[in-house]
């Protein structure tokens, strides 16, 4: 019985231990962020608001804020429409080449970043294409592609195929039985791989760099200003996009759970 | 488009349908027809190929080969979206993310039709779940879900109403409750209803016509009346309640009856109730039709008696009491005895004879699985 | 798998999926063509130019077709060490990663479960780390752990460390970045197969007189061994490639350079792409054995 209780409280401690662990990093940046510093942020020199409201202090911390959200919003919009479409196919139907296509899938999940990022940076080579925008949009939605499917394909095994066949009973074409049935119902589903996406793009460094040219993304800045020393507004960025991401990710956790009370009661 | 179906019932034909999946056949060779206006049952364990059917019917399905036609029109290719039929789901598949009222308006809206939100109002009155229009199905009772999909299949007027085993999920009370009312909207509305189960008692409660479908195919189609009191085949015998099935050669026959000797006791069937008149054949009768004696009783023309057996088991259940005979070189004899004294009427163990009517007796087309030659 | 960590398990369905028609072809074609250009073509391109000699031009950074396996015979030798190294970094971190991830993932996935809110909201400050820059957080270990910073001072004022003793540029500052920024990939996995984990299971095998050791031997283990599978695939592949952390400027030196450091080196600095070329495909040579082993013993219906 004793070793019972012990075990009961050594987990929890433990866990929390380990949390703490994970979350050093993270209060670390956000405390630098505020950091009064000039050059480089090593050295705490006193709270300041100030890099918060002038971001834009530093132009290039700015700008390929900018150019990250844009690749972001562009990659994860084509990478949804097509990640959805394949995972709506790979649960729903049964094909031959099945084990092929998921293969297919899992290996840019499992590919390091650097035989892609060599890769494609071959490929645009060999293709005569210059490096920018697109390329760099090109190589987001290939890594992106597969974690939206694994995402949506969670969600669609969760759809019975009768809510879509008494839709079909019911006189709905088959594009009344996408949209007010499928689609309404893989939403969340959809939503969670459009933010997994977003987030895969945005804090995308090694493969961006292979491909990028003159573009300047993010992640990109921080790397070649480490040598020299990440200036404080580079954690203004992450910080933001960190706390925003957080905010939504609970709000949605605990909307759901406030919608699921109210119905079962 | 609004697209305006017949408000009365149609009638279903199906022709020579089969259907065939990746290893396996579901429906051998169906052919049936259900005039309009009727209540039929579609009964079967499960796997012997109802559900194949209504999905074949509801258009969910294409039969491998074979007509479907409804009212009179070939819709054995025509989508489901654009046939004049309803189904109510197993599990009702009733829509998570819309309301009561939005689930019974969608095939309204789908169709174009005026007015849809109040026609729905109607159609939840009808099913007494007008006050709950606003609610989302996941807050419902199993009942409750029930009847919004049964609403929401009906508020289209459909020449025809496929039920998939609807009153599967329901406990015994509400599905008896549930059984009275589907049938009442049934007459009330005049539409024709295929109601698939694997529920005997439902079925024949319910329905004009009962189907008992076997293996892909229907072994015996009738009034519920007509299948149980003489069923064609040992599987309808023993499907459809109980039997007491004997199985022997056919050793005398007269004008109007033929016999059957097992263990030396005569069995008898009218000919008019007996399938197979030749050779080996099984008779049976259905054991509230059994009674036992403690005596003998004295030969009699019109009666089969067999005997001495031993009650080996007793079963109470309320309405009746259950008792297993076991006669030698016969076997097991099921007798029902309405409870009208006080039971236990006879011990355990007991010796006694068995006597039925011959005119309850029938005489099946095949023969029990596992006394064929 | 690794990612169905936020949706409900398992319910039950009329039936499972139809048979092939014109509808799949439309879903599936536009995405896979799309992998097919991007990923597979790439790979190609990748030996291709591996396979490539020197211009007969003798321009700088042009290289002719050929056939050439020169390349691959001299990446396995010139950079055996960080081959080596990448690979033995790549397990360690694995290791560390998984000894540290399967109790908190324990935790949340099967002690949590009586309070799913709170269990959703513990999961994703585990993956926390995934939201913020992982650079950024790269650079908070560097701070951290640089050798005039508070923690290291602290350490030797107790005597736990020595006065004249660094920790960055060392392989353990690298394969401490390293299993902290793949922890996520491997908490996630471990979760979902945790959070599946039938816990009558586990009361029969206590009831048939197994004692809490003996219970996490027999059945807690080999039930979630596919989490177990999956997290190690997707944590080790990614890591042998990675080059931030053993790079310089964030937590190594150059005697803790990895297979990605030689091909960023050798692809955008010194333009001999042969050479990073070969070194990729040999990289990539290796991870796809392993994914064909892991593949042939549980099949590909699990994989994604």
């Amino acid at each position: 019985m004793k070793n019972l209780r012990l075990g009961r409280k050594v987990l929890p401690l433990y866990s929390v231990l380990a949390l703490v662990y994970l979350l050093i990093p993270i209060v670390y940046t956000i405390v630098f962020s505020f950091n009064n510093s000039e050059r480089s942020n090593t050295v705490w020199q006193g709270f300041t608001l100030d890099k918060w409201i002038n971001v834009c202090n530093r132009p290039d911390i700015c700008e390929s804020l900018g150019n990250s959200m844009l690749i972001g919003v562009v990659s994860t919009f084509i990478a949804t429409v097509l990640g959805t479409a394949i995972a709506i196919g790979l649960v729903r139907y049964r094909f031959r080449a099945r084990s092929l296509v998921s293969l297919s899938l899992f290996l840019p999940m499992a590919t390091p970043e650097v035989v892609m990022g060599a890769g494609l940076a071959a490929l645009f080579f060999n293709m005569g294409a210059e490096q920018g925008f697109v390329t760099i949009i090109l190589a987001h939605v290939m890594f992106c592609l597969s974690f939206v499917v694994v995402t949506v394909k969670a969600r669609v095994q969760t759809l019975d195929p009768v809510l879509e066949e008494a839709a079909r009973d019911l006189y709905a074409n088959p594009t009344g039985v996408f949209w007010r049935i499928t689609f309404p119902l893989l939403l969340p589903g959809i939503i969670s791989a459009a933010l997994l996406s977003f987030a895969l793009s945005f804090d995308d460094f090694i493969i961006t760099y292979f491909n990028s040219g003159p573009i300047n993304t993010f992640p990109k800045v921080v790397y070649i200003a480490a040598a020299k020393g990440v200036p404080a507004e580079a954690n203004v960025v992450a910080s933001a996009v960190f706390l925003l991401a957080i905010l939504i990710v609970i709000g949605s956790q605990i909307m759901g759970s406030v919608r699921a009370k109210r119905l079962l009661k | 488009m609004a697209k305006e179906f017949v408000a009365a019932g149609a009638d279903l034909e199906l022709r020579g349908i089969r259907k065939e999946f990746p290893g396996f056949t579901a429906i051998e060779n169906l052919d049936l027809k259900i005039p309009a206006g009727e209540f039929f049952a579609l009964l079967g364990p499960s796997g012997c190929g109802k559900t194949t059917t209504l999905r074949i019917v509801a258009g969910l399905e294409e039969p491998t080969s074979g007509q479907v036609l409804i009212g009179g029109v070939d819709e054995t290719f025509v989508k489901p979206h654009e046939r004049p039929v309803n189904t109510v789901f197993q599990s009702y598949a009733l829509f998570p993310h819309m309301t009561i009222l939005e689930n019974v308006a969608f095939g309204l809206r789908r169709r174009k039709v005026d007015d849809p939100l109040s026609k729905a109002r109607e159609a939840l009155n009808l099913v007494e779940l007008g006050h709950i229009g606003e609610r989302r199905p996941q807050q419902l009772s199993g009942g409750q879900q029930q009847r919004v999909a049964l609403a929401r299949a009906l508020v289209n007027r459909p020449s025809l109403l496929l039920l998939d085993e609807p009153l599967g999920a329901l406990d015994l009370k509400l599905r008896r409750q549930m059984q009275i009312e589907l049938k009442a909207i049934q007459m009330d509305v005049g539409l024709t209803f295929l109601h698939v189960t694997h529920d005997q008692e439902e079925a024949m409660d319910m329905a004009d016509t009962v189907a008992v479908m076997h293996k892909g195919q229907i072994e015996q189609m009738g009034a519920p009346e007509a299948l149980y009191e003489r069923p064609r085949t040992s599987f309808v015998a023993k499907f459809l309640g109980q039997s007491n099935i004997f199985v022997g050669t056919v050793k005398e026959t007269s004008a109007n009856s033929l016999s059957i000797e097992v263990a030396g006791n005569k069995i008898s069937v009218p000919k008019d109730r007996a399938v197979k008149q030749t050779g080996k054949i099984a008779i049976g009768v259905r054991p509230e039709k059994v009674e036992f004696h403690r005596k003998k009783p004295a030969a009699n023309t019109s009666l089969n008696i067999l005997g001495p057996g031993e009650i080996k088991d007793i079963r109470f259940t309320g309405v009746s009491n259950q008792y297993l005979i076991d006669i030698p070189n016969i076997g097991d004899v099921i007798v029902f005895a309405q409870n009208i004294g006080i039971s236990p009427v006879i011990e355990l163990g007991e010796q006694v004879w068995v006597s039925f009517k011959i005119e309850h007796a029938f005489g099946l087309a095949d023969l029990p699985a596992g006394d064929e030659d | 798998m690794a990612f169905a960590a936020f949706s409900s398990s398992n319910p039950k369905l009329s039936h499972g999926p139809v048979r092939s028609s014109k509808v799949v072809l439309a879903l599936l074609l536009p995405g896979m063509l799309y992998l097919a250009m991007f990923f597979m073509v790439p790979l190609v391109s990748l030996i291709i130019t591996s396979l490539e000699t020197p211009a007969a031009s003798g321009a700088y950074g042009m290289y002719d077709y050929g056939f050439d396996v020169s390349s691959y015979v001299d990446v396995t030798t010139r950079y055996l060490p960080q081959i080596l190294r990448s690979f033995g970094y790549a397990f360690l971190a694995t290791l560390f990663a998984l000894i540290i991830s399967y109790p908190l993932a324990y935790f949340v996935g099967v002690r949590l479960r009586p309070r799913p809110l709170i269990q959703k909201l513990t999961l994703t400050l585990v993956i926390a780390p995934f939201f913020i820059s992982f650079l950024l957080r790269t650079i908070a270990w560097k701070q951290l752990l640089s050798d005039d910073s508070a923690i290291l001072n602290f350490l030797r004022s107790i005597h736990l460390w020595g006065e004249h003793q660094y920790f960055l540029g060392t392989p353990a500052a690298v394969i401490w970045g390293l299993t902290y920024n793949f922890i996520p990939f491997m908490t996630l996995p471990l979760y979902t197969s945790l959070e599946r984990l039938d816990l009558r299971l586990l009361e029969a095998a206590s009831d048939l007189y197994a004692n809490p050791a003996a219970i996490f031997r027999k059945v807690t283990l080999p039930l979630t061994m596919p989490g177990v599978i999956s997290g190690t695939l997707l944590t080790f592949i990614p890591i042998t490639g990675d080059y931030v952390n053993a790079s310089r400027d964030f937590l190594g030196s150059s005697s803790t350079s990895m297979i990605g450091n030689m091909v960023e080196a050798d692809f955008l600095q010194n333009a001999d792409y042969p050479a990073a070329s070969a070194l990729s495909a040999v990289l990539m040579a290796v991870i796809l054995i392993l994914v064909s082993v892991y593949v042939k013993r549980t099949g590909t219906e699990d994989l994604l």
